[in-house]
This record gives structure tokens, sequence and C-alpha cells, in this order.
């Protein structure tokens, strides 16, 4: 009650004798905090910045005006040869269409193992509370685990193709969703799950008509903005691994001179998806959020 | 009650419909789920996928994540022996110091493989005591091995025209013309604190510590604590040193760049919210420079500018900078269109300028939209980090991406993996511990 009344520790109390002593006492220390705090935050950016152009194998200052070297290059290559580029949009349709499939199966599957794993770690919902903590670590490791790492072990194992990416991102896609998830499901209305279990609903009919209805527009919502995040990473994948349009752009860049005219028509084909993508999700978590 | 009455079949109409219309939605989607996994199967080409498989890749992966392997090589034309872990130049046994259980007299090599496992080298061969099996009996006939064992033969052993190899659980053994070869399976990573050509090698720990202590100096120029250290550090396995400064490289990247774009979005944010650029088109050419470097993706960025900065971790950071810049103004000029303008009134009224406005009117009421942006960036950009690394040559994705690259080398894939999650996770608590510090107030 004390600290309530009259602040912190009697010693740090703020001499209420003296109020505009005290206020200003206050808020010197806060200046002198936020100053430190800035001081230390300038030092860690300005040191941050020399290292790294230190161990860059090319300077910054040498850099900077070669920036637009390489894209004017490039485009004043494609422009020359700009009658081809709508063929060779067409050629890379079906890769970009991997691309996409590669994030819609994975965030389709990691949404579904999601939806389970969430249910499973939420209080109040969970079918076994003592496993809680398990599921929430589960989540966490998945979380942890970049996609590269797991597609790179896959594709030994498994070869190239898609379904090694599929698998990373959609492990991931659990992981992350999953937390997402959970935190939408604890706010659920818990009187329809008691409702259910009144008339004897098992713990899965509980969840189906009792929780998902309620959850459904968040959790899509949500599924949507990943599925958004995962068509970059199922580009970046194929860059690095194997598989869709970021293998074709790989390819293409590794050709360099001459192939211009292709690294622009997957550059602008990848844009637009992704421009697309975002949009569209966009639009539409929009209308499930809020409902217009 | 008239209008319920007339009300009453279309009413009743409605819902049925209605119910009609969720019955067939509820089987519709999952159909609809199922039909896409279908077709996506068949394009992915599941059926070819499990046949290319190699669970044979598999194996060796796990096995290599918590065990090592030792190569017994002898050469069969220069009658050379050597004794490797992992079959590694930088970690071959010195001659007098091989492991006590490879036992070398005059042209006769005896290794054991534990469990009773002995294979035998000599000058006619090789053989292989198998308990409960029997002896396998290799010799050079008409340059070519040949093969006395109990019949049948069974199907661990393999035997070609020119290759002869044995699998059991102790070891693997393969005999060629020109090299007989066992592998002896062993737990553990292997010269993970000091290599074999280490003056440290074999000691324990105790021996360790009453050397760091002890004033007898093994280096005459250097203390032993110093020895100790710089060993384990410039390890030649394993390099420590390099991966401690390859982690630190990628989070380097994930600070500098989450932190460059956070405070380049904040004041350009401004410019794309209706309430503080009442000029439309240059809110829209803002909001349109956004969506551009948002939508050209990291990806596409790390490319361009690592032709024009060389691979190293600016480039990177840059790349994360410039994406995120996009996706930082589209969230901070979200968040400074939903604030709530009777605080800024309020400055106001005091006679504050603009910048004052904003100072004390508008960042504050930002404040935790954007720490928390922030600090989930800074945690997501630590695994963009990784991934970049690996195309810009820079940091801890560069080693996983080359040490999975060469395909023998998986306990250091293991061994990344393990620290890359560590690092990911840490940035995760650590960005979780400052979120509730700073915006909650704990």
């Amino acid at each position: 009650m004390v600290d309530v009344a009259f602040g912190p520790e009697p010693g740090q109390r703020p001499n209420l004798a003296n109020p505009r002593e005290a206020y200003l006492d206050m808020v010197r220390r806060k200046r002198m905090y936020g100053g430190i705090l800035l001081v230390i935050f300038v030092a860690l950016m300005a040191s941050g910045w020399m290292l790294a152009d230190h161990r860059n194998a090319g300077g910054f200052w040498n850099g900077l005006h070669q920036v637009l070297d390489f894209p004017s290059e490039v485009l004043s290559e494609a422009w020359e040869k700009r009658a081809n580029l709508p063929g060779i949009f067409w050629d890379h349709v079906p890769a970009l269409i991997e691309t996409v499939n590669i994030a819609a199966v994975a965030t389709l599957v990691g949404a579904l193992a999601a939806m389970g794993l969430s249910l499973l770690a939420t209080r109040g919902l969970a079918r076994w509370p003592r496993l809680i903590p398990i599921f929430r670590r589960t989540m966490d490791a998945l979380r942890a685990i970049p996609e590269i790492v797991i597609a790179l072990v896959l594709i030994y194992i498994l070869g190239g193709g898609p379904v090694p990416a599929v698998i990373a991102i959609a492990l991931h896609t659990g992981g992350a969703l999953g937390k997402l998830f959970s935190e939408v499901a604890e706010n659920a209305d818990l009187k329809p799950v008691e409702g259910l279990a009144s008339v004897g609903a098992n713990w899965s009919q509980r969840m189906w008509l009792g929780v998902i209805p309620q959850v459904a527009p968040n959790w899509l919502s949500y599924a949507l903005l990943r599925f958004e995040i995962n068509v970059r990473a199922s580009a970046i994948l194929g860059f690095v691994g194997e598989g869709g349009i970021g293998h074709d752009l790989k390819i293409a860049m590794q050709w360099g001179q001459g192939r211009y005219d292709q690294v622009v028509a997957i550059f602008l084909l990848l844009f637009l998806t992704i421009v697309l993508i975002d949009r569209a999700s966009d639009h539409y978590r929009h209308k499930l959020v809020k409902g217009h | 009650m008239t209008d319920a009455t007339l009300a009453g079949p279309a009413l009743a109409e409605t819902v049925t419909r209605a119910f009609d219309r969720k019955q067939r939605l509820a089987f519709a989607i999952p159909a609809a789920i199922l039909a896409y996994l279908v077709y996506a199967a068949i394009s992915f080409d599941i059926a070819g996928l499990m046949a290319r498989a190699r669970f044979d890749n598999a194996a060796i992966l796990l096995s290599d994540f918590w065990s090592h392997k030792t190569h017994v090589t002898r050469d069969n034309r220069t009658g050379n022996l050597t004794v490797a872990i992992e079959g590694e130049a930088k970690a071959t046994y010195p001659e007098g110091r091989l492991p006590d259980w490879v036992t070398v007299a005059d042209d006769v090599t005896t290794i054991d493989l534990g469990q009773g496992h002995i294979v035998t080298y000599d000058a006619n061969g090789a053989r292989y005591v198998v308990p409960g099996y029997g002896t396998i009996d290799i010799r050079e006939e008409g340059g070519r091995p040949a093969l006395t064992a109990p019949e049948p033969i069974p199907d661990w052993i393999s035997v070609g025209d020119n290759r002869i190899g044995v699998t059991t659980d102790a070891g693997r053994f393969t005999y060629t013309r020109s090299k007989v070869e066992t592998f002896r399976y062993q737990p553990g990573w292997e010269l993970w604190f000091f290599t074999l050509d280490s003056p440290l090698y074999g000691k324990s720990f105790g021996e360790l510590a009453a050397l760091a202590v002890s004033v007898e100096r093994l280096d005459p120029a250097r203390s032993n604590l110093a020895l100790i250290a710089s060993e384990f550090w410039t390890n030649r396995m394993w390099r420590h040193g390099d991966v401690a400064w390859a982690i630190f490289e990628t989070i380097l990247m994930a600070f500098l760049g989450t932190m460059t774009a956070a405070l380049v979005a904040l004041p350009l944010s401004f410019l794309a919210a209706r309430n503080f650029m009442a000029f439309g088109p240059l809110r829209f050419a803002a909001r349109r420079v956004f969506d551009f470097v948002r939508g050209v993706d990291g990806l596409i960025w790390t490319i361009v500018l690592s032709r024009a900065f060389g691979p190293g971790p600016m480039t990177g950071a840059i790349a994360i900078a410039l994406t995120d810049t996009g996706s930082f103004g589209k969230m901070f000029s979200e968040a400074l269109e939903n604030i709530d303008e009777k605080q800024v009134e309020g400055v106001r009224s005091t006679g504050a300028n603009a910048v004052q406005r904003a100072r004390f009117g508008v960042i504050p009421q930002i404040m935790p939209v954007f720490l928390a942006q922030v600090l989930y960036y800074l945690e997501s950009n630590t695994r963009s980090a990784t991934v970049i690394g690996a195309i810009v040559g820079g940091g801890i994705g560069l080693l996983l991406t080359q040490a999975i690259i060469t395909q023998k080398d998986w306990e250091e894939v293991a061994y990344y993996m393990v620290l890359i999650v560590l690092m990911v996770m840490l940035m995760d608590s650590l960005s979780g511990w400052i979120r509730r510090k700073l915006i909650k107030g704990e």
C-alpha cells in the first residue's frame, strides 16, 4: 500500500515538499538514461558498419558508384532484346508455378500442423494440459531452424526437386503459425466449448465446433500473411538449393552477359507475383479481420 | 405477431438454405484441399522422389551427427599405413602415436574394432574375424582379391570383381586392389578440443587444469592458459575462432540491417501517412517506394548489391536494410494513421512546432508498435541473415553451405546447425526480454 501511495522505497521516494525539484530531478535522470542509451546505440551502429565495411570484399565508398552499373548493364542488354521478353516470360511460367506451389503446399501443410499444435499448446484448450510445455518447445525449435538448413540436408537425402523445399518451409511454418494461432486461441470464448462439453462432445468435436469457428478469420489471416512470406522463401531456397524460379534465376545469373534478358524477365515475373500476392493477401486479410 | 407469421416460411427457407450451404462448404473445403494436395503430389513427382531418395545418405548423416569414424588405410602397392580421423589429412595420426586399438608389428597391422571383431592386414592380404560367423580371409591372387569365408556368404558381405566390402555393427571394411580400408565408428565428435598435432591432444580436463596453474611452460613464449585457449581457438578441424566470428557476423548483419531500416523508415513513414502528408502525389510516391523495395525481394537486392560491394557482411546488411525499409515504412505509416489526434492537439495548444508535435505528441504513441516490430524483425532477420550469408558469402550461412556441399563433414554440419538454432533461440528470448522490459515496463 505504501508503494501505491507514495511510490518506491522511502529513501528513493520523491521529495513531496518540493515537487518542482522532484520533477526536474526525474526529468534529468530520464534524459541522462536516454542520452547514455543513445550514445551506446550510435557507437554500436557506427562501429558495426565500419567493421562490416572492413570485412567486406569491396568497400562501401568504392562500391557506391557501382551500385547502378550492374542494373544498367542488365537493363540495357534486356532493352536491346526486348522482343524476346514475352517468350521468356512464357518459358519461365512453369517454374514460377512450381515456386508458388511449393509455398502453397508448405503453407497448407504447415498451417494444418500448426492448428493441431496450437490447440494442444493453449492453456484451457489443451487435450493433455501437462504436455503443453512440450508442444510449446516443439514449436520454438521448429521456428528456430532456418529453412535453408533443413532444405540443404534434405536435398542430400532426397535429391533435388521441390519436395525438400516444401518440407523445410512447412516445418518452419508449423512452428511460426503455431505460436500465432495459439495466441489467438487463448482469447477464444470458452462458453461454446463448455456447452459442447455438456452435451458430451469429445475433445476434437469441442475444438472443431467450438473453437475453430471463432478463431478461423484470424487464423486464415495469419496463414495468408505466411503464404506471402513463404513465396519469397521458396524463391530464395530455389536460388540456394534447387527447384522453381529461384533456380532459373541462378542459372541465368551464372551465365552472365548474353542472358540478361532472362534475368530481367525472371526479376519482373518474381516482382509482379510477389506484389500481386501481397496485394491479394492484404485485401483478403482486411476483409477477414475487419469484415469489410 | 403478424410480422412473425408472415416472415415465418421465408425465414425458415433462408435458414435452411444457409444451413445447406454451410453443410456443402464443410465438405467442399476439405475436398478442395485434398484435391490440391493430390495435384501437388503429382506435379512434384512424389513417386519418382521416393525411388530416387537415398536413405543410405540419411544413415551416414545420422551416424555422423553423433559419432566419428577413423579410417585405417593401407596402400596395397606401397604398403604405407595411414590412420586418420574421417580420412582427413589434417587429422592423421603421426607415426608412433597410433591409437591403442591399432597395433603394428613388422608388416602385420592388427585393428581391434571392439566386441571381438579383429581385422588384420598382412603381406598376403587381410583377414577379418567376425565373432559368431568366422574368419573372412582375403588374399591377393592373380592381381585380384579372392575371398575365403564360411558358406553361405551373408548379404552384409558384398563381393564384386575388384572390391570386397564387409559391413558390421563394429565397422566397415573394404578391400580393393589398390588399398584396404577399415572404418571404425566411435561416439562423439573427435578432436573437438585439440587436434592431433597439438601438444595438448589427449589430455583430460584434470590434466589441463593442472597445466593451466603450473608454472612450467609447455611453450616458453606463452603461459599455459594462453596456450590452451589459443590451441582450442585455432583448432584446425573445427575452427572455433572462425565459427564464433561467423556467428558474430551473422548477428551483426541482422542488427545493422534492422536498425538502419528502422531509422530510415521512421521519418519516411510520415510522408506516407494520410494525416501528416496532405499533399497526395508525394504520399502516393512514398507508398510506391515502400512497395517497390519490399516487392523487389531480399534475394534480388542481395544479388544486385553483391555485384557492387562484393561478397561480405556489409552487402548482406544493406540488403536486409533495403527490404525492411519497405516493410517498416508500410507498418509505421499505418500506425501513424491510427494515432489519437487529441494528444497532438494538446501539444499544439502549447505552441509546439511540427517537429515538437511529432516528438512529443506522435512518437510516444507509435513507440510500442515501433519497438515491437523492430525487435520482432531483429529476431527474424537473424534467420534471414543465415540464408543471405549463404548467398553473399558471409557469416555462418556460408560455413554451413560449404560444409553441406562437400557432403562429408556432416559432423560440422550438425555443429553449425546446433549453433544456428541456439543463436536464433538466444535472439528470440533476448528480443522478447527487451520487448517486455520496454513496452510493458516489467
